[in-house]
């Protein structure tokens, strides 16, 4: 499989009274033609900084990528010009948030958001426009798609409109969808629909798709492959299964392990990742992880541990990863 | 005054009855035009629902969105005015108290609500947000003496007792559910209804909440209403488990009976939705996703109301409204096809 999309040394910064907000600190990922790549991890790590980024959406004041390279398709976004990115923005990577409320206009009927995105892109007439309108909200599951193009968002259920927002994230047959927390507002039951429906399309149109979350669950049943990040950084990367049964670095472990799971024993007590999360307006030149850290040393406030090989296709960063896999080969 | 009703939902086990539920409904009128105000039809939020809550008990109410989760709890917390039903307090039915015995009780049942943020006022100190329930419900008068209590809750709920000189937006959303959990304690309730109470927090926090709700239900054998749309932590953290849907509670049993032997269709459709954290796993199992969203609670579906989207249905549950029956020991089911 090509690379499709590149991500190197991402560098994208915010302002803030408070101080800079290294909100992405030099990440690198990429995803392969066809690909799920999930990017994990809390609320205020980066996850959608870094989507952003990538779309060239960060809006200037406050945030700005200070460095780095986007190839797409061997193309740099980051140089592009804000007429080539509207091209590219729609056109060739599509997007879905988390709240579709906020992307979809709610003065405009579903049938206009879509057609107009289709004619826009494609060059094609109004009629056509409306055929493909009609099938591709068929395709994601939308009955009646001829009485639905004449609503508006506000007609529509949550679960509803994030098969619109799928509907027009695909219009254009794009090669890469970028998901920010696509379910995260939705109920576990509407989650499953969306998801089941999402990793059906992009299987069966070769759509490459990143897919970002905070919920473990929804990563384990999506994803080939899987970047951790905290505080910025990506601090583990790996194929879906190593990451799962062999976690490398302390904080993937830690929230693996947080987290009553369905399908074991109920436990006594939980293990949860003691103390807070990072405040990214105050790292130093140690491991962020550090304060949360059972494994730490005293070179761990020294230095940014770099990400290094712990297997074929599997890396994490710190220094202490012998120390973790070991430990959590006793435990099982 | 003590009433006792005639059939029990509660746990099978020995214990005296804290809170009894009986065919409470919630209607809210929806209404049509600007001058004259006219009433088109009802919000059917909670629509007959019935459970027992025994003393030192926790009972995970889940759902889907809308379901009535939260209205029913604010029933019990007499936020609302019920359309029908009884709410029984130690054996006493809240509606029947004048407002004088009202607030006697109401110091013995607290909430703990999903949004730390919007939840405390910002404008206070921490230490003010914990002591202000006691000064109002005159349980601790004396300045100094409320001082010294609001520092020996910040301690419980592990919080360092300076935090009492500090505002709400200097803190994390952790720190803060943990204020509230505070302010929840300090007039030394009975019973709690947790509304979401760690949804809102960070995955690697939302552990060390449950830990904190574990260990004060042990500390102050207290009762919960534990309120979560997270069904592996309702799984962890409770001792039973009702299952609403619109506006219903369709099944109800201890916890691992639930878990291990769901018999409604609605239960088994929500259990198999939950992904596990494990890719394995997730490959293996089967996925048998639920069809349709949830009906609009003003116009809800006839008979059953899940008839819609449930792969069980037959002819009849357009027509009957199942009612809970118990088919094992301690466990309710609303379903005439199991
Ligand atoms: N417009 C902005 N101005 C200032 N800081 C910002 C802005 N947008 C994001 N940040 C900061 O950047 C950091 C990363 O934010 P981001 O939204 O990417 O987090 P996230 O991982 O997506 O979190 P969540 O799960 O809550 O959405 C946070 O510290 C956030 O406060
Ligand atoms: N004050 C109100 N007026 C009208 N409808 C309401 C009101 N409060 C709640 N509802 C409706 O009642 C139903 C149940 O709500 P709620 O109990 O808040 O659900 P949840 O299970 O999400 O907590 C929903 O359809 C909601 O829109
Ligand atoms: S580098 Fe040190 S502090 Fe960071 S995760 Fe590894 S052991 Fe912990
Ligand atoms: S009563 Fe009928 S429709 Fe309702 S859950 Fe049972 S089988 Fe399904
Ligand atoms: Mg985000
Ligand atoms: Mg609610």
């Amino acid at each position: 499989m090509a690379t499709l999309l590149e991500v190197d040394n991402l560098q994208t910064q915010f302002l803030t009274s408070a101080g800079i907000v290294k909100a992405v600190d030099g990440i690198s990922y990429d995803v392969e033609e066809g690909e799920t790549v999930a990017i994990v991890g809390e609320s205020g790590c980066g996850k959608s900084v870094g989507a952003l980024s990538i779309m060239r959406l960060i809006p200037w004041p406050p945030g700005r990528i200070i460095g780095g390279a986007v190839r797409f398709q061997g193309k740099d976004l980051v140089k592009l010009s804000d007429a080539e990115m509207r091209h590219v923005r729609g056109k060739e990577i599509g997007m879905v948030f988390q709240e579709p409320m906020t992307s979809l206009n709610p003065v405009l009927t579903i049938g206009l958001q879509i057609t107009e995105t289709v004619r826009h892109h494609l060059g094609v007439t109004q009629e056509e426009a409306d055929k493909r309108a009609i099938e591709l909200l068929g395709l994601v599951g939308i009955s009646e798609p001829e009485r639905r193009l004449k609503q508006y968002p506000h007609h529509l259920s949550g679960g509803m409109r994030q098969r619109v927002m799928i509907a027009l994230a695909l219009s254009c047959e794009p090669k890469l969808i970028i998901a920010d927390e696509p379910t995260t507002a939705l109920d576990v039951t509407i989650q499953a629909q969306i998801l089941e429906l999402m990793k059906g399309l992009t299987r069966r149109l070769g759509v490459a798709l990143i897919v970002i979350t905070h919920n473990l669950g929804v990563v384990a049943r999506y994803a080939d492959r899987v970047n951790v990040m905290y505080a910025g950084k990506i601090v583990e990367r790996g194929r879906a299964h190593d990451i799962y049964h062999r976690p490398s670095h302390p904080y993937t472990l830690a929230l693996l392990k947080s987290v009553p799971r369905m399908d074991q024993p109920r436990k006594a007590k939980l293990d949860p990742v003691e103390g807070q999360p990072p405040d990214l307006t105050r790292l130093d030149e140690g491991c962020s992880f550090r304060p949360r850290c059972r494994f730490k040393v005293e070179h761990c406030e020294r230095e940014f541990p770099p990400l290094n090989s712990v297997a074929p296709g599997h890396v994490a960063a710190c220094f202490e990863t012998a120390r973790v896999v070991r430990l959590e080969k006793v435990a099982s | 005054m003590s009433a006792v009703p005639a059939q029990s939902f509660a746990a099978p086990h020995a214990g005296d009855i804290l809170l009894s539920v009986r065919g409470l409904k919630m209607h809210f009128p929806v209404y049509e035009g600007a001058l004259f105000r006219k009433v088109i039809g009802y919000v059917k939020a909670v629509d007959g629902v019935d459970f027992d809550i025994r003393r030192g008990e926790t009972l995970g109410l889940v759902g889907e969105s809308g379901c009535g989760k939260t209205t029913t709890g604010r029933c019990i917390l007499q936020l609302e005015r019920p359309s029908a039903g009884q709410i029984l307090f130690n054996g006493r039915n809240l509606a029947d108290l004048d407002r004088n015995q009202l607030r006697g009780i109401r110091r013995h049942i607290q909430v703990i609500f999903q949004d730390p943020y919007s939840s405390l006022n910002p404008r206070m100190k921490i230490g003010d947000i914990i002591g202000e329930p006691m000064k109002v419900h005159g349980t601790e008068p004396d300045a100094a003496k409320r001082d010294r209590r609001v520092r020996e809750l910040l301690h419980t709920v592990g919080l360092n007792p300076r935090f009492a000189d500090r505002y709400p937006h200097e803190m994390s959303g952790g720190q803060r559910q943990r204020v509230g959990i505070a302010r929840a304690l300090s007039l030394q309730p009975e019973f709690i209804v947790c509304d979401e109470a760690i949804s809102a927090l960070d995955v690697s926090i939302q552990a060390q909440i449950i830990n904190l709700l574990e260990d004060l239900r042990d500390q102050f054998n207290l009762t919960y209403l534990f309120i979560a749309h997270d069904l592996s932590v309702v799984r962890h953290l409770c001792h039973r488990v009702a299952v609403m849907y619109l506006g219903r509670v369709v099944e109800l049993a201890e916890c691992d009976e639930l878990f291990d032997n769901p018999m409604h269709p609605y239960t088994r459709a929500l259990l198999n939705a939950v992904p596990i954290p494990d890719p394995e796993v997730e490959a293996s199992r089967p996925h048998q996703v639920i069809q349709g969203e949830v009906p609009s609670p003003i116009n809800p579906p006839s008979g059953c109301v899940f008839h819609p989207r449930c792969t069980l249905a037959v002819e009849g549950c357009k027509k009957a409204v199942p009612g809970l029956r118990e088919l094992r020991r301690g466990h309710w089911v609303a379903c005439t096809e199991v």
